[in-house]
């Protein structure tokens, strides 16, 4: 059987038909005068006739083929349709394609940002109840984004349908990007489609269109978020990182000795008040790999301060390790309210520390009009420093957390477009 | 298997693709015949199908569910929105079943022995019925025009005028169709299908496409 390409003419203008949906064609519209034709009628009657203000050129011409998830498809018609947002009008349009083995399928394309339809087999399940209605298909959920009238606003080529310019539907789109499912009701029918999000490049290959597709703007309701998977893939990662942080953090310190060498208890007194300007403390084994060593100082200072200059010093070597360390607890009650500043404990972490006979030399300071103060020093090898796995775990947190600032206001921007606005 | 046998209004050998045909079109001279027992009647003329584009032929092979058929005649309907076959198939078990054809959307069908069905007018689209204990949702009511007849048909059918017809499906891609062209209902259920997975040979070919 062969393919009747006949001599066909608009009966309007005379201009040259193609027919290329073989008999399945049932409305032909004059590329020329936009007259809309009667393609069973042997004299191609015709059944409208529209004015379009500005021609529009559809972006894949009529007759070109492509090749769509491994079919070939020949774009046989193109409509523009229309909705009324609140006095905004928003037209969107849409390329039916057509394989004689195949049948039909659809591209449309709104603002650069194009989807490959498909009418469904399946019937989606529709969810009423609550706030947001969702229809369900194969397991997945889709959420309810917009509900409106569709009106069509301009037609080219052929349709298997009865086309005509002014003709309405009711739209109502549910989302799971990159998919969307479209439910249109007329008067007789409620047909489904599922939608795939594509990207224009995709579609300029497949039909091996010249130039550039155009860039697509704003985010469109199933248009997958650029993050993609990669916010849940990364918070995985994160966890699982955090996780083995943890684990390092536990073995850590359960190789730590964390073992108490010196304990000693002192009594500061102001300079001139029997006071001693400094002391030294009994020598002390360090043992084991070059670790750390904790110094631990906890007094009863209350509305005072002591300060503590502190060497660790090598019986055999000399070598000094010299630190500072001030405790300063203040509290009182003010207008009512108590308050507190600093604390009458202090700690110090010196790293790496050779193994040794050590001994601390203490040389206090404190004010010369302040009560004495007890404190007691206590000198402990090789304690886990923990603060640093918290500042790791703490980094590790800010990709993924930056990561879903952004999905989220991705998904902020899909949302506002919809019936859940909320301007 | 085939049985041979000559049209009584024109002698043209009539070869039967399925033994258990009750009626067939002769390619000839487009007789419609009926058998009576051994004899072929002729009961009335085939009027010139409209074209049509459908990639489906008399002898299209296939397998539905691994289950192998082979198409021996359509009935032809035409309706407001265009037209669509019901290709008459026939399974290597003997089965028979329909394979529809709107516009390459493609649903496979047998009949169901089923009493109790709603009549035309208690059917509106939204409605859901239950048969074989699985719910289905009634989607279109199609007010068709019978066209035509070819080929080999599990009955008698070629005198009918306007036809009724329910289509109802499910999540499951399950399909139904209530057929109101007898006073009796009848109901087909069966699959909506994707042209591959039918694994067609055989079929008509389009000037170029492959």
């Amino acid at each position: 059987m062969s393919a009747e390409v006949k001599g066909l003419n608009c009966p309007n203008c005379g201009a040259a038909l193609v027919k290329r949906g073989f008999e399945h064609t049932l409305s032909i519209v004059c590329e020329n005068c936009h007259s809309v034709l009667d393609a069973k009628d042997p004299n191609l009657r015709i059944l409208q006739q529209f004015e379009a203000r500005t021609p529009i050129h559809p972006l894949i011409p009529l007759g070109t083929r492509g090749k769509l998830r491994g079919d070939v498809y020949e774009v046989i018609g193109f409509q523009v349709r229309t909705i009324d947002v609140e006095g905004t009008l928003y037209s969107w349009s849409e390329y039916l394609l057509f394989n004689p083995y195949k049948g039909f399928r659809y591209l449309t394309e709104y603002q650069g940002h194009w989807n490959d339809v498909v009418v469904l087999r399946n019937l989606p399940e529709v969810e009423t109840g609550g706030r947001r209605p969702a229809a369900r298909l194969l397991g997945e959920r889709y959420r309810h984004f917009q509900t409106a009238q569709a009106e069509t606003t301009y037609v080219l080529g052929e349709f298997p349908w009865q086309v005509h310019v002014g003709e309405k539907a009711r739209v109502m789109d549910f989302v799971a990007p990159p998919r969307m499912l479209s439910s249109e009701t007329t008067s007789s029918e409620r047909v489904w489609s599922l939608g795939e999000y594509m990207p224009g490049a995709r579609v300029w290959e497949a039909f091996k269109l010249p130039g550039r597709p155009p860039a697509p703007v704003g985010v469109f309701e199933n248009q997958p978020s650029p993050l993609g998977g990669g916010v849940k893939q990364l918070w995985t990662l994160c966890l699982l990182l955090l996780a083995c942080l943890l684990a390092l953090g536990l073995v850590c310190d359960l190789f730590s000795r964390k073992e108490e060498v010196f304990r000693g208890s002192y009594v500061a007194r102001p300079a001139g008040r029997g006071g001693e300007a400094s002391f030294v403390t009994q020598p002390f084994e360090l043992k084991g790999r070059t670790s750390d060593v904790e110094i631990s100082i906890r007094t009863d200072a209350e509305n005072n301060w002591v300060y503590l200059n502190l060497a660790l010093i090598d019986t055999d070597t000399g070598q000094a390790f010299d630190f500072g360390r001030e405790v300063s607890y203040y509290h009182g009650v003010d207008g009512g309210e108590s308050w507190s500043e600093g604390g009458p404990n202090d700690r110090a972490l010196l790293p790496s520390v050779p193994s040794g006979r050590y001994y601390l030399r203490v040389e206090p300071e404190m004010d010369a009009a302040a009560r004495p103060v007890s404190y007691e020093i206590d000198v402990r090898r090789d304690v886990p420093a923990l603060s640093f796995f918290w500042i790791a775990a703490l980094l590790l947190l800010v990709p993924p957390a930056f990561l879903s600032f952004r999905a989220l206001s991705f998904e902020q921007r899909r949302w506002s477009e919809s019936d859940y606005g909320g301007n | 298997m085939s049985v041979t046998a000559n049209c009584p209004n024109c002698g043209a050998p009539i070869q039967f693709r399925w033994s258990s045909a009750v009626q067939t079109v002769c390619d000839f001279c487009h007789s419609i015949l009926v058998r009576r027992d051994v004899n072929l009647e002729r009961v009335g003329q085939v009027a010139d199908l409209p074209p049509d584009s459908s990639p489906i032929q008399i002898s299209t092979e296939g397998a539905w569910r691994e289950r192998p058929f082979a198409v021996t005649g359509r009935i032809l309907y035409e309706y407001e929105q265009g037209g669509w076959n019901e290709w008459h198939l026939v399974f290597n078990d003997g089965t028979s079943g329909w394979l529809s054809d709107a516009q390459d959307e493609y649903a496979v069908s047998f009949l169901a022995p089923m009493t109790g069905l709603p009549a035309a007018e208690q059917v509106a689209c939204g409605q859901r019925f239950r048969f074989s204990n699985v719910v289905y949702e009634v989607t279109s009511i199609t007010r068709a025009h019978y066209r035509g007849v070819q080929g080999e048909l599990p009955f008698e059918y070629w005198d009918k005028s306007d036809v009724v017809f329910a289509d109802l499906r499910t999540p499951d891609a399950r399909f139904a169709t209530l057929d109101y062209s007898d006073p009796q209902p009848l109901l087909f259920l069966g699959e909506a299908v994707a042209f591959d997975e039918l694994h067609l040979r055989n079929l008509r070919e389009f000037e170029g496409w492959p």
